[in-house]
């Protein structure tokens, strides 16, 4: 983000000027940009406590059981079978003895066994390591690839243009589910299902964001300032990436949160329906499909994996909120302005 | 423009031949279609396994049976259409002819209810943004955004079907639930209308103690199993619609656009007197006569009524004459609801997409197949409904930023012209691309749906042709889905170029 350089923006940057420069002058240092965007991030309530509770989830899921071989403080294996203790119900308990609960306690199983008396925790807590995974991984992969590709085919347009979305249109034409069920077949019958599952889910979620990026750079490389820039000799590489890409930051910014948020959902759907990851590995999708009917029954079995889905998906979604409003001040910039405009005519 | 849309639709066909090749190999490539047979120990192992071979093509190779594929899809032309065999033998024909009708009605309805629903409220929420209003909706949207569908699906088969199911068998509010009712309605239309405290006192109060009084007066007329609208009631929500249509475009004082609406309302009136009889027992030919003419009968009226501003008052007649068409058939569904409660007990179903065996007259199956599609349309549409919301607000915010809205405002226009006639036009532009994104999307998510909701549509077709890497099937879904798709985008294309023209596509 080079505003400064970029005067022909208007008031609207002069106005996001003045305000960097009152925020610098408070704390009568000067900031850069990325100091004013981590500030006015930190400053997002939502996006923090989402930040905290990801971390939180994160650090849980693979803490508790460990990953790939290193053994985590939770003793129960996910695949470890026993006898159901209790009818399976879930053993932890918030309320506090003060309060007339039995205290904050643990237990032996906090999230309840399931029918064949494996420790739900374990399951759960290994489903939300897949989960994260591939979130993060598809999430990377589209966005890179999208952002590239919109910008290029927008920057270009003319045949370059044409072929590219073309491209993006071959991977809207067929539904996004569809194709990732499909993949998801075949990855299942590969090494390392989760991984290649996240990479080929990754190759076929950047359509979205391609075709918004090109959008964007369609109607921004018209701008005087692009104009400028080619006159003074940028070459087209240094157009594209310091002055077309981040006046898209936002939409990026937004589209990989919702790109992760977007895979979380599509993961545990692929594996709800059986194309996904399947037993005897867990997943959040897959424990759902397999306790559907449980509800009436032992609804804990239901909720837990469904609770941790949704906490992780919005989270993230909120993140981005965050993130997009610290990257793109002006849209705050207007709400204060005309917060001003109602307090004068009041 | 014509060139312009051949080449379009040129394109189109030739990304639909790429995308059914690149399908068909990659579902043949995902598993192994004899595999249970190679396992089983049956006596005529041979021949079951020679059968599935001659119906799936399996001794050609892969070329030569997605050409054997391609040429019976060529048929369509000569409207001949041969998809091809399942495994099992049966014609995919008739395999889609069944499941086709359930997904498209599931899908189409649930993709307007989310693109109207959602583009208002963001429209709503970009209008005032970081209030309470904005921040309680981002919040609901982002919930909505987040919901894993199959999960959703399960807790409202539990709590809203099986609820309202038991409730609609002896309809009653206790005291105490009239009481938070009233309250939560006061809070949310407060919060809706916004103003100063003051106001919003006032339209607490109001709003809360008009749902106290409403509430038992209904229970008292036993609405809710012997519902009714009558002619009062579509005149008054008739007129509700014109006025604020009127007041939302141009202002009410601006008779040229007011007084078409209002005669709208007054011949959709008249119309519903008429066509009582025949609206008894109608079929669908004479519900899309009368959808046709409530759009040219007020077209019409706005056109020759509304002078110089003849665009926004057809605009207005024409929404208002579907509205007065809607609200007629509503009577109509409204006065066949108690015999359809006797007929179908427990109205909401969680499972299929019609009743087996039901037996009733046109209006009374008409509600048998909406009451299986609520719950399925709902979880649909609330999904999508996150996203277009999330796009218009930001697409709003995006374009009230831009020079000629300020120029708008400083030259003395209304906030009401501003925003519905500056800045709501180009914010469209993106969003068309979005739905036709999103028509794909839903699909997907019709997967999930139907799978939830035990529906033998398209969906089903898609997962157990993927799970017996059955090519037929798969690509009859894919064919389907896939045209609608791509006309869905050919239409946000051209809809770009004539929406803004400094985009050279």
């Amino acid at each position: 983000m080079t505003i400064e350089k970029e005067p022909v923006e208007g008031a609207a940057v002069l106005l996001a000027e003045a305000e960097d420069a009152a925020l610098a002058r408070k704390d009568s240092t000067s900031l850069s940009q990325g100091q004013l965007i981590r500030r006015r991030f930190i400053a997002h309530r939502a996006a923090m406590i989402s930040t905290v509770l990801l971390v939180f989830i994160a650090l849980m899921a693979f803490t508790s059981i460990g990953y790939a071989g290193i053994p985590g403080w939770w003793g129960k294996d996910y695949t470890m079978a026993g006898t159901v203790i209790n009818g399976g119900h879930p053993t932890l308990s918030l309320l506090p003895s003060w309060l007339g609960g039995p205290g904050l306690a643990w237990g032996e199983h906090p999230f309840g066994q399931d029918s064949t008396g494996k420790d739900y925790f374990a399951l759960v807590m290994r489903g939300t390591q897949q989960s994260i995974i591939i979130a993060v991984v598809v999430g990377f992969v589209a966005t890179v690839i999208g952002a590239i590709i919109g910008a290029v085919a927008g920057y270009y347009r003319g045949w370059v243009d044409a072929v590219l979305m073309r491209l993006t249109d071959l991977f809207i034409v067929i539904p996004l589910l569809v194709l990732a069920a499909v993949l998801g077949q075949i990855a299942g019958r590969s090494g390392n299902p989760t991984v290649v599952l996240a990479l080929v889910l990754g190759l076929v979620t950047w359509t979205g964001l391609a075709r918004l990026v090109r959008g964007e750079v369609l109607s921004l490389r018209e701008r005087e300032y692009v104009a400028a820039a080619q006159a003074m000799g940028a070459t087209t590489r240094r157009v594209i990436l310091k002055h077309l890409l981040p006046n898209t930051i936002g939409v990026i910014v937004v589209n990989a949160t919702f790109a992760i948020a977007g895979a979380i959902l599509l993961e545990t759907s692929l594996s709800y329906l059986g194309f996904g990851v399947k037993a005897p590995d867990s997943s959040l999708g897959l424990l759902i499909s397999q306790y559907q009917n449980a509800f009436t029954n032992r609804p804990w079995l239901f909720w837990w994996p469904g609770m941790i889905i949704l906490t992780i998906a919005l989270s993230v979604n909120f993140l981005g909120d965050g993130l997009r409003d610290a990257f793109d001040p002006r849209q705050t910039r207007k709400a204060k302005r005309r917060k001003k405009k109602v307090e004068v005519s009041e | 423009m014509l060139r312009f849309i051949l080449r379009r639709l040129g394109a189109s066909i030739g990304i639909l031949f790429a995308a059914s090749l690149l399908l068909y190999v990659l579902v043949i490539n995902s598993g192994d279609p004899l595999s249970e047979l190679r396992e089983s120990n049956a006596e005529n192992r041979e021949t079951l396994m020679q059968r599935r071979i001659e119906f799936m093509n399996l001794d050609m190779p892969w070329y030569m049976r997605y050409w054997t594929w391609l040429v019976g899809v060529g048929k369509c032309f000569t409207l001949q259409c041969d998809l091809g065999t399942s495994r099992q033998g049966v014609e995919v024909n008739s395999l889609l002819a069944l499941a086709a009708g359930s997904t498209l009605r599931l899908v189409l309805l649930a993709t307007v209810l989310a693109a109207v629903l959602g583009i208002a409220i963001g429209v709503l929420t970009a209008v005032r943004q970081y209030s309470g209003l904005d921040y309680g909706v981002t919040f609901i949207t982002f919930l909505f955004f987040s919901l894993p569908v199959f999960w959703a699906a399960v807790l409202l088969k539990e709590y809203m079907a099986i609820g309202y199911n038991d409730w609609i068998k002896d309809p009653a509010f206790s005291p105490l639930q009239i009481i938070v009712i009233a309250l939560i309605v006061g809070f949310l239309m407060q919060v809706f209308l916004a103003g100063t405290i003051k106001r919003r006192i006032i339209t607490f109060a109001v709003a809360a103690a008009f749902v106290a009084v409403v509430i038992p007066y209904l229970t008292w007329l036993n609405f809710f199993r012997y519902p009714q609208l009558g002619f009062g009631g579509i005149l008054l929500l008739g007129l509700g619609v014109a006025l604020s249509g009127t007041a939302m475009t141009v202002g009410l004082r601006n008779t040229k656009v007011l007084y078409p609406a209002v005669a709208t309302v007054v011949l959709g009136a008249i119309i519903y007197f008429v066509t009582f009889g025949l609206l008894e027992s109608p079929n669908w030919y004479i519900l899309i006569a009368g959808a046709i003419l409530a759009v040219i009968i007020p077209a019409l009226l706005g056109k020759y009524m509304g002078g110089h501003l003849r665009g926004p008052a057809m605009g207005v007649s024409i929404v208002t004459g579907l509205v007065m068409a809607a609200l007629t058939a509503i009577d109509h569904i409204f006065r066949a609801w108690p015999g359809f409660l006797l007929l179908k007990p427990r109205p909401i179903a969680t499972i299929g997409s019609q009743t087996p065996n039901f037996a009733g007259d046109f209006w009374e199956s008409f509600l048998d197949k909406g009451t299986q599609l609520l719950l399925p349309t709902i979880l649909l549409a609330i999904i999508s409904l996150a996203s277009y919301s999330r796009y218009t607000r930001s697409s709003m915010l995006e374009v009230g930023q831009q020079d000629y809205i300020r120029t708008a405002r400083s030259k003395g226009l209304s906030e009401r012209t501003v925003i519905f006639r500056h800045a709501f036009r180009n914010a469209m532009i993106p969003i068309a691309t979005i739905a036709a994104f999103d028509f794909a999307g839903l699909i997907g998510g019709a997967v999930i749906t139907e799978s939830v909701f035990g529906w033998r549509g398209m969906g089903e077709l898609f997962r157990t042709g993927l799970t017996q890497v059955d090519p037929a099937p798969v690509m009859a879904f894919f064919l389907v889905t896939g045209t609608a798709a791509v006309v869905f985008n050919m239409l946000a294309d051209i809809f770009y170029a004539i929406l803004d023209p400094r985009i050279r596509v």
